[in-house]
């Protein structure tokens, strides 16, 4: 076992756990974005950078700070580090730093865009990013492709994460799918659009963490803070398709059928396409109750509200009315319900 | 005339054959390392001498060595880095095409002492007529005995073979050496695990680069001791120098470390000054990714010294007054060069060969390019000079491999010392638009 101190929160973790799961454990507003680390998928991490965090000291024999930013999803802990994330000012101009960079060839159509009220990069630049941009060149854009029946690339509004290159690696049998190109050239592609074809290939629109891939049998549908999620499940022919799935309703039409998402947007149990893509009616499946939503989802309400709230307003509020957000931190997510 | 422990015999006619190899004291080496050094005894030599890597950052090749992890039952590797592609670094290129046998003979005494059975030499894939000369000589070295099973008797197996990359830059850094070693997509490696613990395929790894391993042959022949006589303080040794440029000789030169960086441009067993009688007006002193400096910042340091061609004088003063030894790419510039120009144009390099893996690089290395052209060809603000420098901060530290500093570097390093120059195509536009602008010399505009 290591004993980290994080942001002035001490945890303990078993050896060889990255910092960003050690500071998963302790949950709450000190966990650093994560746009393309995705815990089931081996290999991922380290390439968004977001998650850059500061090794005050690197451990309890070795005590020198590490002398840059380390990515705390890829970097394991060792018994007596100091990291500091939301206390150091350099981790978070850093960060504006990498929302900027992530920006300046993403195309900003979040009003038309599917994955708007869900996206990991909306999020991430809503927290940390400024309102302006210092780009003023061409941004990079590319066209739409069709691979296969269900999903839409879109690679104008990809980030490269990989994600979708390690599900499509770690899940799925026949691999026609990687990164073409270099530098700002590079995309996501399936060698001269070859169709994904196989079983599980929907999970790759769960990962995305922004609207690069999207189900195309829920496009321009609805937006998704209109929707109602329900968990659901049935009993999948499939061995490695869990069933368990979340129902997104529109009155009484299921628009569309999704994996289950941790507080973090982490998928747990991967679903197959049929559970995907064919199940849109509610007899197929048997409803467990409403879905949890996630803390960075729009859906929930009160995210976005609290910082557009004047101080003073707060302060003239009655002080039974103020809710104490140190003491009684919003409600953590996953905690109960599942 | 410097000692010359590499090049000694470059000019002799066949020195790429085993058989006029072998007269000039060819080999002795790895005779001397099987028969009468155990492999502790190499690398302690190694030690002594202090001879620092040779590919740029300047790392200590024998407690590189001794890093290296050596767990029970698992084959180690050593690695050697020819994918030299830095724009103004050719040292790599010509040692390998004229002395082979020296890189082989380095890395069957240096494989030996790693304990390595397997080792590789990744070549940088435009060289391909290099490779050819490569595989000659280790196919020569094999019928010798030199390479196989049980070498001159000693027990000792080593196979040595030669892989051609695709030439892309990045390639040489050596976690993405090692990934296209393998035969995936050369993306650097998120660190730790370090290849001494975690390299080519899974095993513990040394990646040296050619002129390091080329310089173990005199270190084992001359003992380490010897071979940290030549030089000044921790740098030790000789190193080749390619010089290009505006100089009147530009070539590769083997110094030994400690020369004068003024002697270096001006004495004719150099670069025989600056060509057609012109003034220097900066130098890269390390290969494209090192900071640039200006005449005065070269020759002398802030504190008045004179700049020596080692690695402490050359980064003396930090990145506000000083650069690095780097890979030893001297890029001589004469008054007439356009700083902006040459900026904008190391930056094209860095954005093309980015990999695209990590965003800071990625996005960072084209908004450079970017505002660079727009500056250079008359498009540009004042604010965009404060932006150059910002977005260099914004990559510098934060990526993956040292890819991103290579790239924020130079530009800040350009922004720093010519800013004026900067200015001067902002407030100039027109004039900096012409095809051949150039921004006027110091006396000119007073």
């Amino acid at each position: 076992m290591a004993k980290i101190t994080f942001d002035g929160v001490e945890v303990e973790v078993p050896d060889g756990t990255t910092i960003l799961n050690a500071a998963r454990k302790i949950g709450g507003g000190i966990v650093p974005p994560a746009m393309c680390y995705y815990t089931p998928l081996k290999g991922s991490g380290g390439k968004c950078r977001a998650c850059l965090v500061r090794v005050a000291a690197g451990s309890a024999k070795d005590p020198r700070p590490m002398p840059k930013l380390v990515a705390s999803c890829v970097t394991p802990v060792q018994d007596g580090m100091v990291v500091e994330n939301t206390t150091s000012q350099q981790v978070l101009d850093v960060r504006k730093g990498i929302v900027e960079m992530l920006l300046i060839n993403h195309p900003l159509d979040c009003p038309v865009c599917d994955q708007a009220g869900e996206c990991d990069l909306q999020n991430f630049a809503f927290e940390h990013g400024v309102a302006t941009t210092r780009y003023e060149e061409e941004r990079r854009t590319f066209e739409k492709i069709d691979i296969g029946p269900y999903i839409q690339l879109h690679m104008t509004r990809c980030i490269l994460c990989y994600r979708c290159v390690y599900t499509a690696d770690q899940l799925t049998d026949k691999r026609v799918h990687g990164v073409l190109g270099r530098g700002d050239a590079a995309e996501i592609g399936t060698y001269i659009e070859n169709v994904i074809d196989n079983e599980f290939s929907g999970n790759v629109i769960d990962v995305c963490p922004v609207g690069a891939l999207t189900d195309k049998t829920f496009r321009f549908k609805q937006r998704v803070w209109f929707t109602k999620p329900v968990n659901a499940h049935r009993n999948c022919e499939h061995e490695k398709c869990s069933g368990r799935v979340v129902l997104w309703y529109k009155g009484k039409d299921v628009l569309r059928v999704t994996a289950r998402k941790d507080e973090y947007g982490e998928v747990k149990e991967w679903i197959c396409n049929t559970c995907r893509f064919e199940k849109k009616e509610t007899a197929d499946w048997t409803i467990e109750g409403p879905a949890h939503v996630d803390r960075t989802s729009v859906i929930s309400a009160n995210h976005y509200e609290l910082p557009v709230v004047n101080p003073q307003v707060i302060a003239d509020l009655p002080e039974s009315s103020v809710r104490d957000l140190e003491n009684n931190p919003p409600l953590k997510l996953g905690a109960g319900r599942q | 005339m410097g000692r010359k422990l590499l090049t000694e015999h470059i000019n002799v006619p066949g020195i790429d054959t085993f058989e006029v190899y072998r007269k000039h004291g060819g080999y002795r080496s790895v005779e001397k390392a099987l028969k009468t050094m155990t492999p502790d005894e190499v690398v302690e030599e190694v030690k002594k001498s202090g001879l620092r890597g040779r590919g740029g950052a300047g790392f200590p090749t024998g407690m590189k060595w001794s890093f290296l992890a050596k767990p029970e039952g698992i084959p180690r590797h050593l690695v050697c880095n020819a994918d030299e592609s830095e724009p103004g670094t050719f040292k790599d290129r010509e040692l390998m095409s004229k002395l082979p046998h020296l890189l082989v003979e380095g890395m069957i005494t240096s494989s030996y002492a790693l304990g390595a059975n397997t080792s590789y030499i990744y070549i940088r894939g435009e060289l391909l007529y290099v490779l050819r000369i490569l595989e000659k000589a280790i196919a020569e070295a094999y019928a010798n005995g030199f390479l196989g099973k049980n070498i001159l008797g000693s027990g000792y197996d080593l196979d040595l073979h030669v892989h051609p990359g695709g030439g892309a830059y990045i390639c040489g850094e050596e976690t993405a050496l090692l990934e296209s070693l393998e035969g995936k997509r050369g993306n650097p490696r998120n660190k730790p695990p370090f290849p001494a613990v975690q390299g080519l395929y899974a095993r513990p790894t040394v990646v040296n680069n050619v002129e390091s391993i080329a310089a173990v042959v005199p270190i084992i022949n001359d003992g380490g001791e010897e071979y940290a006589k030549i030089g000044v303080g921790r740098s030790t040794g000789t190193k080749l120098i390619s010089a290009c440029g505006h100089v009147k000789n530009p070539g590769i030169y083997e110094i030994e470390l400690g020369v004068p960086v003024e002697e270096f441009i001006y004495s004719d067993e150099y670069c025989g000054g600056i060509w057609k009688g012109r003034d220097l007006k900066a130098v890269v002193a390390g290969g494209s990714s090192v900071p640039i400096l200006p005449k005065d910042l070269i020759l002398k340091t802030a504190a008045g010294e004179n700049r020596l061609m080692t690695y402490e004088s050359l980064s003396d003063g930090g990145f506000v007054t000083g650069t690095m030894l780097g890979s030893g790419g001297f890029i001589a510039m004469d008054e007439t060069t356009c700083i902006v120009r040459n900026t904008w144009n190391f930056s094209r390099f860095y954005h093309h060969e980015s990999c695209g893996q990590c965003s800071p690089c990625r996005e960072g290395t084209g908004w450079l390019e970017k505002v660079l052209h727009r500056l250079e060809h008359g498009h540009g603000h004042m604010h965009d000079i404060d932006l150059l420098v910002s977005v260099a901060k914004q990559i510098e530290g934060n990526t993956i491999c040292p890819l991103g500093e290579a790239a924020a570097w130079p530009v800040a390093a350009a922004v720093r010392h010519f800013r004026h120059e900067f200015e001067w195509h902002v407030t100039h536009a027109k004039q900096a638009a012409q095809p051949g602008a150039v921004y006027p010399a110091q006396g000119v505009l007073a």
